[in-house]
């Protein structure tokens, strides 16, 4: 084995070009941007704007950008509470119960992450909105409208982070088997007490896992909430909508503001994952 | 984080034979028609939608809006970048594969969390971020709004996890021992490279490459403030379909969403039939 290592451990010249064309690559697509963007957030170069950690912090006061935060983590909120009782049911009922259609389903619960977010975000228009939706009609009926309202984007963005949770925790229970779950239900065990005793402590972390995905998933997302959203202000513009309509207003500096509090949050998601990771392991 | 979403055989998806499964309970019945009502309301009713919106119209409607010159020359646009973004994605991050995998090197770490990074971005917050340097105002003197470089380089920058996710773990995992024996009867180290890892990357490297395609062809977010919607120049299907909404053309988005469907549905398969033929092959 120590010869395999040294054979894979030889360094030549192509060694350090590579080493040299990833680090310079990564640094120019990723490394750079990010770093220019948290300077202009501190030092905004439009004239007249102030810079600083203070004026960074009265910005995200704004009574407007206050709105479009608390939008999304309530939307936010909402699609990953759904998701997850969804995901940790239907996982369930794909890895232990046999019925017909059950492989067909399997595939198709992955469809939605695959899907662009605008045409999601047209699928719910043309299925639901009052004017031209298949259901808009009936829904108008009994008092209900989905799109251009919250709980519409709370479905453009349940669609699009729909698969987050099963996929972490459908393995785990394939893996797990279902032997202690019969043992359980053998002894007498309710199907709920099996459950709560037996199945949710050995997916705890998967399930922790997937909901961290999908809450970073449902904070950012933009394309299929953009087109089932008024996206006004104060009138469902959730931040990513806000980082949109000022930067093209020419209000550089929230733009930014905003988009660094976003980045923040996927770094924090990022960083929790692979602690969780290591918990795991 | 991108291991979780990258994973070519989707997870979700059973492979093994449902022995020793249950038979449905009641409680279960009752379960399983709850989630299929939601799953059908959320996803399965609205794509429908799509399609029957699409069909409203016939085949030559269909086939009018999208050969109409414009809707094409996005389509055609789009799939080039996409294409071209994908060759470069597979040569390159099997390349950072290779590098975080068999270099040893301070900062290595560092690199591997950058590689997430995209990923973890919402996509606006990902086009700006590639504007700040490379915007209007640019540091360096680079301007890529409103060009097909800018496009190029949005794509490029939100696919990067694809094929690099893909490719690390199947490197990870290769046997020391082959290599070992061709560079003992005498192989350079490219021919080893060439005649013994590469084959076994391919299948990681094409599952990547087509995960990367798929989302370049239907990206959004990160497109909107650079690309400049110029038709003919700088408008892609994603923005073509926003535009055709906003001018209130259902039919014509649908048209193209249908298309980009198709293109979604033909990856998983394609993923599908590729991890397969993995396992396979043990």
């Amino acid at each position: 084995m120590a010869d395999t290592r040294q054979i894979r451990a030889r360094k030549g010249p192509v060694t350090y070009v590579l080493r040299f064309f990833v680090i310079t690559y990564l640094s120019v697509l990723v490394v750079w941007p990010l770093w220019e963007v948290t300077s202009r957030t501190f030092a905004p170069t439009e004239r007249g704007a102030e810079g600083g950690f203070s004026a960074f912090l009265e910005r995200l006061q704004d009574p407007s950008v206050s709105y479009a935060f608390g939008l999304t983590f309530t939307v936010a909120f909402w699609a990953v509470l759904i998701n997850t009782v969804f995901g940790v049911g239907i996982s369930l009922l794909i890895t232990r119960y046999r019925f017909p259609g059950r492989r067909i389903l399997s595939v198709l619960i992955d469809l939605p992450m695959s899907v662009s977010p605008v045409v999601v975000g047209l699928a719910l228009v043309l299925a639901y909105s009052t004017g031209q939706g298949w259901f808009g009609g009936a829904l108008e009926s009994v008092g209900i409208f989905v799109i251009g309202t919250t709980p519409g984007l709370i479905m453009a963005t349940a669609f699009v982070s729909l698969p987050l949770v099963i996929r972490e925790i459908a393995p785990v229970l394939e893996e797990i088997g279902i032997d202690a779950e019969m043992a359980a239900s053998s002894l007498g065990a309710s199907g709920w007490q099996t459950f709560r005793r037996i199945t949710l402590p050995s997916i705890k972390w998967a399930v922790i896992y997937g909901v961290v995905l999908s809450m970073a998933r449902s904070l950012g997302e933009f394309g299929a909430v953009k087109i089932v959203s008024p996206g006004a202000e104060f009138r469902g513009e959730t931040a990513t909508i806000l980082i949109q309509n000022r930067y093209t207003n020419y209000e550089e500096p929230t733009a930014y503001a905003a988009a660094f509090v976003l980045v923040l949050a996927s770094v924090l998601a990022l960083v929790v994952v692979s602690l969780i990771r290591k918990e795991e392991s | 984080m991108t291991q979780a979403l990258v994973t070519p055989p989707g997870p979700a998806r059973t492979t093994s034979r449902p022995s020793g499964l249950f038979g449905l309970t009641p409680a279960s019945r009752i379960g399983l028609g709850l989630a299929l009502v939601w799953f059908s309301v959320l996803v399965l009713l609205p794509l429908a939608a799509v399609v029957g919106a699409a069909a409203a119209g016939g085949w030559g409607a269909f086939w009018g809006t999208l050969t109409d010159a414009q809707t094409f020359a996005a389509l055609r646009l789009t799939v080039m970048e996409a294409a071209g973004v994908t060759v470069i994605n597979a040569i390159i991050g099997t390349i950072v594969a290779w590098v975080l995998v068999r270099d040893q090197f301070f900062g290595k770490r560092i690199l591997d969390v950058v590689i997430d990074i995209p990923f973890a971005l919402p996509t606006i917050v990902a086009g700006l971020v590639l504007l700040s340097l490379y915007g209007p105002e640019s540091p360096v003197g680079i301007n890529i709004v409103n060009t097909r470089q800018g496009i190029f380089l949005a794509l490029l920058f939100v696919t990067l996890p694809f094929v690099v996710r893909t490719v690390q773990p199947v490197l990870l995992e290769l046997d020391a021992d082959v290599e070992e024996a061709a560079a003992s009867l005498g192989a350079s180290r490219m021919t080893t490279f060439r005649r013994i890892i590469l084959p076994s990357l391919v299948p990681a490297i094409a599952a990547g490459s087509s995960l990367g395609f798929a989302r370049a062809i239907s990206e959004f977010g990160s497109l909107v403030l650079i690309s400049g919607n110029t038709p003919y120049q700088t408008e892609v299907a994603s923005l073509k379909i926003l535009k055709f909404i906003e001018g209130d053309n259902q039919a014509g988005a649908a048209a193209v969403a249908v298309l980009l469907l198709l293109v979604a549905v033909f990856t998983i398969v394609l993923l599908d039939l590729i991890s397969r033929r993995v396992a396979r092959r043990g």
